[in-house]
C-alpha cells in the first residue's frame, strides 16, 4: 500500500521535533512561574512566623500567660487580655453558633428557590463583606448606647457574634448540604416530618461539618480587634491572676489583640520582645485553632461512608 | 369493570381497626415552635444587614442637616478638632482608601488568579491540599498582626530596599492588603476554574494546545465571571480593612504622590478617632456617616461580586 509507511523504528516516533521541544518547554516555563506566583505567597508566611517567634522566644514562657502586666505594661505577663479574649470568645460562640446553625437549615433544608431568599442570601454575602469596623460603629450604636449594655464583655461579645454569623452560616451550609438527598428522602418516606427528619438524620449526619465551622469561628473571633474597641475592650483592667471567673459580664476587659495594638502603638518604652511575644501569642492560639479544624476536617473525610 | 369492588362495611372496618399513631400535642407544639425559630434565625443576616444600616444612620444622620455634602466629599481638608472651624472634608481620606485599594489588588490580582490556576491545573493532588491549607492558614492571620508585621517588619524592609525616610505608607499597607485578600481570590478563583467543564480542556488538548493557550484563550475566558468575582471580593476586604492600614499607612491625612508617601484612609481614620470624640458631638457624627460612606462602598462591591458569581452559575 502507497500510504506512508510507518517509522520502521517505534522510537523514531517519540523523538522530540523542534516543535514539540518548543512546546514542552513553555509548559515548564508556564509551570515554573504559576508554582513561584503560588510559592511567593506560601514563603512569606513562613518566613514572618520564624522571624516572630524568634523575636518573642526570650519571653515566651508559661509566666508570661498567667501573670498580669505590670508597669504601665512594660513588664509582666498578659493574663487579664488572655482571659478577656477567652470570655468574649466563648459567649461570642453561645450567642452566634445556635443562630448561625439554624439560620443554615433554614436556607439549606426550609428556603424554597425564590426571590425572598435570593435576598436572604445575598444578606448572609453582604453581611461577611461589612467592614470590621462599620460593624464597631453598628455595636456602640445599637449595644452600647441603644440597648444601654455600657461598654461591656455582654456588648462586645454581641458585636462580634452578628460580625462572625456569616462564617458559621456558610460553613454549616456546606456541612447541611454534603448529606445526599436520599437520606432525607427513606426518612420521609417512613413518614417522619421534616424537623424530625432534620434532628434525627441531618443534623447528625453532619455535626462533624458544623463543629469544623464552630472552630473557624473561634479563630475569627479570637483574633478581631476594631469590633471590641469601643464596644467593651479597655487598655488596662487588673484582675485576680489565676481565677476564672475574675470578669464579669457586665465588665470591660481587655482582650489580646487590643493588648497588642495598644503596646504597639501607645506604650514607649517597652521591652523589644514583649510585641512579640503578645503577637505570638495571639497568631499562635489562632493558627492553633485553625489547624484543629483543618486536622478535623481531613479525619473527617477519611471515615465518610458515602 | 370498575364498580366490581365496592367498599362493604367489612373492607371499612378492617381498615379502621388500627387508628393512625398520633405524637402527643407537646411534641407538635415543639416542632411547631423549633420550625418558627428557624425561620426567624433563617432571616436573622437580613435584619442584621437593615439593623446595622439602622444604627449607624441614625447616629451620623443629624449632622446631615448642618454638613454640606458637595464640601464633604470633595475637599480634602480633615480638621476635626479645630476649635473655631472643624472642617470635615474626607476627599483625601477617600483618595487614600482608593491608593491602597488599588496597589493592593494591582499586586494581589496576578499573584492570587496566577495561584489560583497553579492550584487548580498544574498541581497534583497532595501539593493541592498542602497549599490550600497553607492558604487558608494564611486567610486566619488576624489583621492586627499584619499591623504589627507592617509595623515592625515591613517598614525596615521598605526603608532599607527602596532607601527611603518612612517605611510606613502606601507600598506598605497595599502589601499587607494584597496578602490578606489573595487568599480569598484563591479560594473562589480556584471555584470559578473548577467550573469549567472538562470537554473544555479536553477539546483544546485534542487540538494541540499549550497549557498557556488553555490557560489563556480556553480557561480564562470561560471563567471571567467567577474570577471577576474573586477580584471584587478581594477588593471588597482590602477597602473594609482596618487595622492593618491603621498601623501600616503612617496615618497622615494628604494625597499620595508617590507610593512611597504616607496617607491615612477611611477606616483607620473612624478607628483612630471615634475614641476621643465626645458622644454626640458634630465630630463623632461624621464618624458615623464616614461608616455609613464605608458600608455602602462594600455594599455594592459586594452586589457587583454577587452578580458576577450568578453569571457563571446561569451557564
Amino acid at each position: 500500500m502507497p500510504m506512508n509507511a510507518p517509522a520502521s523504528n517505534p522510537a523514531d516516533l517519540f523523538t522530540e521535533t523542534a516543535f514539540t521541544r518548543k512546546k514542552r518547554r513553555t509548559e515548564m516555563l508556564a509551570q515554573g512561574l504559576f508554582g513561584t506566583m503560588t510559592l511567593a505567597m506560601v514563603i512569606p508566611l513562613a518566613l514572618i512566623l520564624g522571624y516572630l517567634a524568634y523575636k518573642a522566644a526570650p519571653l515566651l514562657s508559661w509566666d508570661f500567660l498567667t501573670t498580669n502586666p505590670t508597669h504601665g505594661m512594660r513588664k509582666g505577663g498578659i493574663w487579664s487580655a488572655l482571659l478577656g479574649t477567652i470570655y468574649l470568645v466563648v459567649l461570642s460562640l453561645c450567642i452566634s453558633a445556635p443562630i448561625g446553625v439554624l439560620a443554615a437549615v433554614y436556607l439549606n433544608e426550609y428556603a424554597k428557590d425564590n426571590w425572598f431568599n435570593r435576598i436572604v442570601n445575598l444578606a448572609v454575602v453582604n453581611l461577611a463583606g461589612v467592614p470590621s469596623i462599620v460593624h464597631a460603629l453598628f455595636g456602640l450604636g445599637a449595644f452600647v448606647l441603644f440597648a444601654r449594655l455600657d461598654r461591656s464583655i455582654l456588648a462586645a461579645s454581641l458585636t462580634l457574634a452578628i460580625m462572625t454569623l456569616p462564617v458559621i452560616i456558610a460553613s454549616t451550609k456546606e456541612a447541611l448540604a454534603s448529606v445526599p438527598v436520599s437520606f432525607r428522602e427513606a426518612c420521609w418516606n417512613v413518614g417522619a416530618t421534616r424537623w424530625q427528619t432534620i434532628q434525627a438524620i441531618v443534623l447528625p449526619n453532619s455535626i462533624s461539618g458544623i463543629l469544623t465551622g464552630v472552630i473557624l469561628q473561634v479563630s475569627r473571633t479570637a483574633g478581631e480587634t476594631a469590633p471590641i474597641m469601643f464596644t467593651g475592650a479597655v487598655f488596662y483592667r487588673n484582675i485576680p491572676e489565676g481565677n476564672l471567673f475574675a470578669y464579669g459580664i457586665k465588665d470591660q476587659c481587655m482582650a489580646l489583640s487590643m493588648h497588642l495594638y495598644t503596646v504597639t502603638t501607645q506604650v514607649t518604652n517597652a521591652p523589644e520582645a514583649l510585641p512579640y511575644a503578645i503577637a505570638v501569642t495571639l497568631l499562635g492560639t489562632v493558627l492553633l485553632i485553625n489547624a484543629t479544624a483543618i486536622v478535623f476536617r481531613v479525619w473527617l473525610r477519611t471515615r465518610k461512608k458515602w | 369493570m370498575a364498580n366490581a369492588v365496592r367498599e362493604t362495611p367489612d373492607t371499612v372496618a378492617s381498615t379502621r381497626r388500627t387508628p393512625r399513631p398520633r405524637r402527643g400535642n407537646l411534641g407538635i407544639l415543639g416542632e411547631r415552635v423549633i420550625e418558627v425559630l428557624i425561620h426567624l434565625c433563617g432571616i436573622s443576616a437580613m435584619i442584621f444587614v437593615f439593623a446595622i444600616f439602622f444604627f449607624v444612620f441614625r447616629e451620623g444622620a443629624p449632622i446631615l442637616r448642618k454638613l454640606d455634602l458637595g464640601r464633604f466629599f470633595f475637599t480634602q481638608t480633615w480638621y476635626p478638632t479645630s476649635l473655631n472651624t472643624p472642617r470635615y472634608g474626607v476627599g483625601a481620606l477617600i483618595i487614600g482608601t482608593f491608593s491602597v485599594t488599588v496597589l493592593a489588588m494591582l499586586i494581589a490580582v496576578p499573584f492570587g488568579i496566577g495561584a489560583a490556576v497553579f492550584l487548580s491545573e498544574f498541581c497534583g493532588k497532595k501539593m493541592k491540599e498542602t497549599l490550600k491549607i497553607t492558604i487558608e492558614l494564611l486567610a486566619a492571620i488576624p489583621s492586627v498582626v499584619w499591623g504589627f508585621i507592617g509595623l515592625t517588619v515591613l517598614n525596615g524592609v521598605i526603608q532599607k530596599v527602596f532607601n527611603v525616610q518612612v517605611g510606613l505608607n502606601v507600598l506598605n499597607a497595599a502589601i499587607l492588603l494584597a496578602l490578606m485578600s489573595v487568599p480569598i481570590m484563591v479560594s473562589i478563583g480556584e471555584d470559578a476554574l473548577k467550573a469549567v467543564p472538562d470537554s473544555y480542556r479536553e477539546a483544546g488538548i485534542a487540538l494541540g494546545c499549550t497549557k498557556w493557550q488553555l490557560i489563556w484563550r480556553l480557561l480564562l475566558p470561560a471563567a471571567k465571571n467567577g474570577l471577576l468575582a474573586a477580584v471584587l471580593l478581594g477588593v471588597g476586604r482590602a477597602v473594609g480593612e482596618t487595622m492593618a492600614v491603621l498601623m501600616a499607612t503612617g496615618h497622615s491625612v494628604n494625597i499620595p504622590h508617590s507610593i512611597f508617601d504616607s496617607v491615612r484612609t477611611l477606616t483607620a481614620t473612624i478607628a483612630a478617632e471615634l475614641g476621643e470624640t465626645a458622644e454626640g458631638s458634630d465630630h463623632y457624627r461624621v464618624l458615623f456617616l464616614i461608616g455609613i460612606l464605608l458600608f455602602t462602598m462594600t455594599f455594592l462591591v459586594n452586589l457587583l461580586a454577587d452578580f458576577a458569581v450568578k453569571g457563571i452559575r446561569k451557564k
